[in-house]
């Protein structure tokens, strides 16, 4: 599947953001990942055609991030961390505990397509242990009753949390005058107007 | 690249030797220069470096004690010392290819590298030499075609990004890459996106590994068995150099030897796979005869060379010299195109004589220019302007130059084309005129680079044009031609535009010229010529397309002119040939238009074809047709039977391919490189020189005496054509890679190839039977006046691989070429009544092809675009020579 006609309006206004069109390629992948929950062939094509790159570059650097997924996962994606903090407080007993109660293997995902579990290395969220995170979304101190309450309202819709899960930074809207300048650097002949505005905002 | 003046250097130390190294230069290039080898996999010289497979690792110290770096990362600095042979530096490159083959599998004996490979030869010389390896190593599905004709193992990979850095950064054509992370790292393409790039083949050339292998040569020979040849690359004009590798009296492969002033070791696949189609089973081997002559019997039979010679001289000595005509030659080497120069001109008397088919240029304006050589238009801050055909499709060792110019040199392109080309997309300014208007818009450029023209012609007030005095007249032509925007089809503000880069750059202009649409006359791109000649200390690339064309016009095989560019009413200049030559044409003779004419009048005796197709390859198919019926005898001397000798050769000749003949080869700079023999041809095929030799003794006896050997003949073209005087023996022994820049003296001199009399060269002056286009003349009011509604103007422009007859019999490029195509701007798509994808029928006033719809940003709204002599649809039936701009309606079928 391509890109949605308001993820195409989306994907036209991150490009603007940039000097380069090139420049948008990550975050024109993540839109499409948030879109279809993984990058299909089509939406690579898409986002080649946009930015200016062929598909086999497109992939080449979409493939270089362990993030981006090239197979479908499930509307949810639930990433249990089994690092040392976690470790030490249950967090191999949770995804044990995730995987019998949804009834996947790690790494596997629901027959209704609603979740996939897999194992995450440290996710930066020690203090919190043990923790997960669905959809980049983070779950903290989790025990098995918390995690099946979880799923629950996840299935039931209780949570906020977006199927396949929505990054602020492909979200954000950036007003015209803050833009870096839609011009290449090798063009700018002066320093640019944030830069000044930037400062005197710094003394004020 | 060709360092001109001296330019200070620095001074290293490499193991406590001096050397002098270029400033800014990469250690590994000063120390190999110096002697000192670094082995290395993933640099490349004509890539920029990466320092991927850490193998070149040296110590260096620049002040602050050694150190491991790459060497081929680090620029050289004054003082820079460096340890190549240091027990660290040994231990790192001993590291490194342990680490490189812990993956690698150990298959080298079944490997098509096995006995070339980098990585073999540097574990042998600088490697563990035992493995400590005992773990399963990586598995990947093997092999993986990327393309029709290469094949990916990626177990053998070891990710030195060589070939996709070329297809990147060489090629322009970024389709494979480097696909996941880590361990999981391989190279591939998009699935169902295959590595579909006219240059794929250079990539299994430069791979260090067995990684990438070529259909043609997979599995056929182990490197050890073959014997190589230093030769020229025969399919287009570029004359790339090439290493042609045989076994067992049979051509396996062919490599692009690096020439720095030509190709830069790259090739097209075309030219690295084009020596399929000589060990073809199907190739001519003994002489044929159809009888009885005159009524074409369809059975052929096998004949010996002296009854097939004998027939045919009969048939010639019987003819009226003027009865007789030659077409084609531009396949031959510069000794054969002498030999049938001086058999057809200096023995029989014809000077009905053509090596083009129309599909070229008046060699009045190809050798009459000054010529550029291709270092010339690549050279940094330069400025090309192409009014020609897109070097991708028809010149690609040009294109690969010329886009490296355009992309890290900062050669500014200007382009002047029917529709867009390979290389728009890198142009600083890309002109699409109307077809048939490309000679008034180059006027409009040449005269807007003169800023008081441009005022002039924009200014309301009579004064300030009076102002402009002499230059009125211009400025007036000015007005027009900038206000004629919709005939030409390129507005006034990018004519300015393009116009300003040109006068900026005055002085450092190159002009690739050719016929960039074959449905324009001649005349146009002629007239374009003469408007660019105009501009200062310009200079011309002519960019003809087929093989040694540039060395058929210096052996003189066109109408009024013989070898070393003197023509033939010229007597003062005729000395030496008049004391070689036997007899000479009384009068100028005709061109290939002239000839086909003149043959389906019935006024042609003996038509003969040297490697000529002109049914395919000529402008106009019905003439061509009718032509080779109407001659009384036709001749065919060939590789292969190809579609005109079977419709209408009563005699066949086999000749010797490119691989099995020694000559010369001219490129299109006019640069002489060897071609060499390094199998037999088959069966009883003889060089093109010795059966022109075989013929003037037989007509002429003792006119072809001593002229036994390409060296011999060579040496008689030394004495008749000034041209070749300095092609002596010693000056291509001396440059055997870059071959010799043929320069005549008189150009030299300032004169333009001796061609330039006046302040204009002589591009009015034709040979008396030089056809006279049917529309009037080029650049005259009437091609301004576009296309009648609904239908279009048709652009023919050439694809790499089309029906021809030398792609059909080669395996790996039989079914790359493109079906017949008609490409219109997608804006014209809802006049023709259907849409994308349709079949239909393109009709113009003389014949119709069938062809698949297609929409195209790049074909300017009123054109239409098809490919020449696609498979089924030769587009020269739909074309009649003679006329400026053809005419076209789009059918649905």
């Amino acid at each position: 599947m391509t890109l949605s006609p308001a993820n195409e309006a989306l994907a036209a206004e991150i490009i603007s953001w940039f000097p380069r069109p090139r420049s948008a390629l990550i975050p024109l992948l993540h839109l499409a990942q948030e879109q279809d929950g993984y990058l299909t062939d089509d939406a690579m094509r898409r986002v080649g055609e946009l930015v200016g790159a062929t598909p086999a570059e497109v992939k080449g650097t979409a493939g270089f991030y362990e993030m981006f997924r090239f197979e479908p996962v499930g509307t949810y994606l639930v990433n249990v961390c089994t690092n040392i903090s976690c470790l030490l407080w249950g967090g191999e007993e949770l995804l044990e505990h995730a995987c019998e109660s949804l009834e996947v293997e790690v790494g596997g995902t629901t027959d209704d397509g609603m979740f996939t579990v897999e194992e995450a290395e440290c996710i930066a969220a020690c203090t919190e242990a043990p923790c997960l995170q669905v959809n980049y979304r983070y779950r903290g101190r989790v025990t098995p009753a918390d995690f099946d309450g979880l799923v629950e309202d996840l299935r039931a819709g209780r949570t906020g949390i977006a199927g396949h899960g929505v990054l602020a930074q492909v979200r954000q809207s950036v007003p015209a005058e803050r833009l870096a300048g839609v011009f290449p650097p090798e063009q700018a002949r002066e320093a640019p107007v944030w830069l000044a505005r930037n400062e005197a905002e710094a003394v004020g | 690249m060709t360092a001109v003046e001296p330019q200070a250097t620095v001074e290293i130390t490499v193991d406590g030797a001096a050397v002098q190294a270029r400033p800014g230069e990469m250690l590994i290039e000063a120390c190999e220069r110096s002697g000192t080898y670094i082995p290395r996999f993933c640099y490349h010289s004509r890539m920029s470096p990466v320092g991927m497979c850490r193998m070149c690792l040296v110590e260096v110290d620049t002040g602050r004690g050694f150190a491991l770096q790459p060497s081929c990362m680090v620029p050289v600095s004054e003082g820079m010392e460096v340890s190549t042979e240091s027990e660290v530096a040994k231990k790192a490159q001993d590291g490194v290819l342990e680490f490189l083959l812990v993956n690698h599998p150990l298959d080298c004996p079944v490997c098509d590298k096995g006995g070339e490979c980098p990585l073999q030869d540097q574990t042998m010389a600088y490697g563990p030499g035992e493995t400590r390896f005992v773990e399963e190593k990586r598995h990947f599905a093997k092999p993986v075609a990327i393309s029709e004709t290469v094949y990916l193992d990626r177990e053998r990979c070891i990710l030195c990004d060589r070939c996709t850095r070329f297809a990147d950064e060489v090629a322009g054509d970024p389709l494979i890459h480097f696909m996941g992370r880590g361990n999981h790292t391989e190279v591939n393409t998009f699935p169902d996106e295959p590595f579909a790039s006219y240059f794929s083949g250079n990539t299994v050339q430069i791979c260090p590994v067995g990684a990438l292998t070529a259909a043609p040569y997979r599995f056929k020979a182990r490197p050890w068995d073959l014997t190589e040849t230093l030769s020229t690359a025969w399919v287009d004009s570029v004359g790339a150099r090439v290493a042609v590798q045989a076994s067992r009296n049979r051509v396996l492969r062919v490599l692009g030897t690096d020439a720095d002033a030509v190709n830069w070791g790259w090739l097209t696949d075309k030219e690295r796979f084009g020596f399929e189609a000589l060990n073809s089973a199907e190739r001519l081997a003994a002489p044929m005869l159809r009888d009885p002559a005159g009524i074409r019997a369809p059975e052929w039979r096998a004949a010996g060379w002296g009854e097939a010679l004998d027939r045919l001289a009969d048939a010639v000595g019987a003819a009226p010299p003027e009865r007789v005509a030659v077409l084609g030659g531009a396949r031959l080497t510069n000794e054969a195109q002498y030999m049938w120069a001086k058999l057809a001109k200096g023995v029989i008397g014809t000077d009905n004589v053509d090596a083009q088919l129309g599909d070229g240029l008046d060699p009045a304006v190809v050798l009459g220019l000054p010529r550029a050589a291709i270092d010339d238009a690549c050279r940094p801050g330069g400025t090309v302007v192409l009014v020609g055909p897109d070097p991708k499709e028809e010149l690609g060792a040009l294109y690969l130059r010329l886009r490296h110019a355009v992309v890290y040199d900062g050669v500014k392109l200007v382009e002047v084309t029917p529709c867009e080309t390979g290389l728009s997309h890198m142009a600083k300014y890309s002109l699409h005129p109307r077809p048939g208007t490309t000679a008034q818009l180059i006027r409009a450029l040449v005269l807007a680079t003169d800023p008081e023209i441009v005022e002039a012609a924009e200014s309301d007030v009579i004064l300030d044009k009076l102002a402009a005095g002499e230059k009125l007249l211009e400025a007036e032509e000015l007005r027009e031609l900038l206000g004629a925007a919709d005939a030409l089809g390129v507005d006034a503000e990018s004519i300015k535009s393009a116009a300003r880069a040109l006068a900026v750059a005055a002085g450092e202009v190159t002009v690739v010229l050719g016929r960039s649409s074959l449905a324009e006359g001649a005349e146009v791109v002629e007239a374009a010529a003469a408007e660019l000649s105009a501009l200062p200390s310009v200079r011309f690339l002519p960019a003809l397309r087929r093989g040694n064309v540039m060395g058929a016009l210096e052996a003189g095989l066109a109408p009024g002119l013989l070898p070393g560019r003197t023509e033939l009413d010229d007597a003062e200049d005729l000395g030496p040939t008049v004391a070689a030559w036997p007899r000479l044409p009384e009068a100028a003779g005709l061109d290939a238009a002239g000839v086909l004419r003149a043959a389906a009048r019935g006024d042609i005796d003996v038509l003969v074809l040297v490697g000529a197709d002109p049914l395919n390859d000529f402008v106009d198919r019905d003439l061509a047709y009718r032509g080779l019926r109407g001659a009384a005898l036709v001749v065919a001397v060939d590789l292969f039977l190809n579609d005109s000798s079977t419709l209408a050769a009563d005699i066949v000749l086999p000749a010797a391919g490119p691989t099995e003949c020694d000559g010369t080869f001219t490129n299109l700079e006019g640069r002489v490189s060897p071609m060499s023999r390094k199998v037999t041809p088959p069966g009883t095929a003889r060089p093109d020189w010795m059966i022109a030799a075989d013929l003037a003794e037989r007509l002429e006896p003792g006119s072809a005496e001593g002229l036994d050997s390409p060296e011999a003949i060579r040496a008689e073209m030394a004495r008749v054509s000034e041209v070749h005087a300095s092609l002596t023996e010693e000056s291509l022994k001396a440059s055997p890679v870059e071959g010799v820049l043929l320069r005549p003296a008189r150009e030299a001199a300032g004169e333009a190839g001796g061609w330039r009399r006046s302040g204009r060269p002589t591009l009015g002056r034709r040979p008396a039977g030089r056809t006279v286009p049917a529309t009037g003349p080029a650049g005259g009011e009437d091609a301004l006046g576009g296309a009648p509604d609904g239908s279009f103007l048709l652009v023919a422009t050439r694809t790499m691989y089309d029906d021809g007859t030398m792609l059909r019999h080669c395996p790996s490029s039989r079914g790359l070429a493109p079906a017949a195509s008609a490409r219109i701007n997608p804006d014209d798509l809802a006049s023709t009544g259907t849409g994308e994808g349709a079949a239909v029928r393109v009709v113009s006033d003389f014949g119709h092809i069938e062809a698949t719809l297609a929409a195209d940003a790049g074909v300017p709204t009123g054109s239409l675009r098809v490919n020449w002599l696609a498979p089924g649809a030769p587009a020269n039936s739909l074309i009649a020579t003679g006329t400026d701009i053809t005419v076209v309606e789009v059918e649905a079928r």
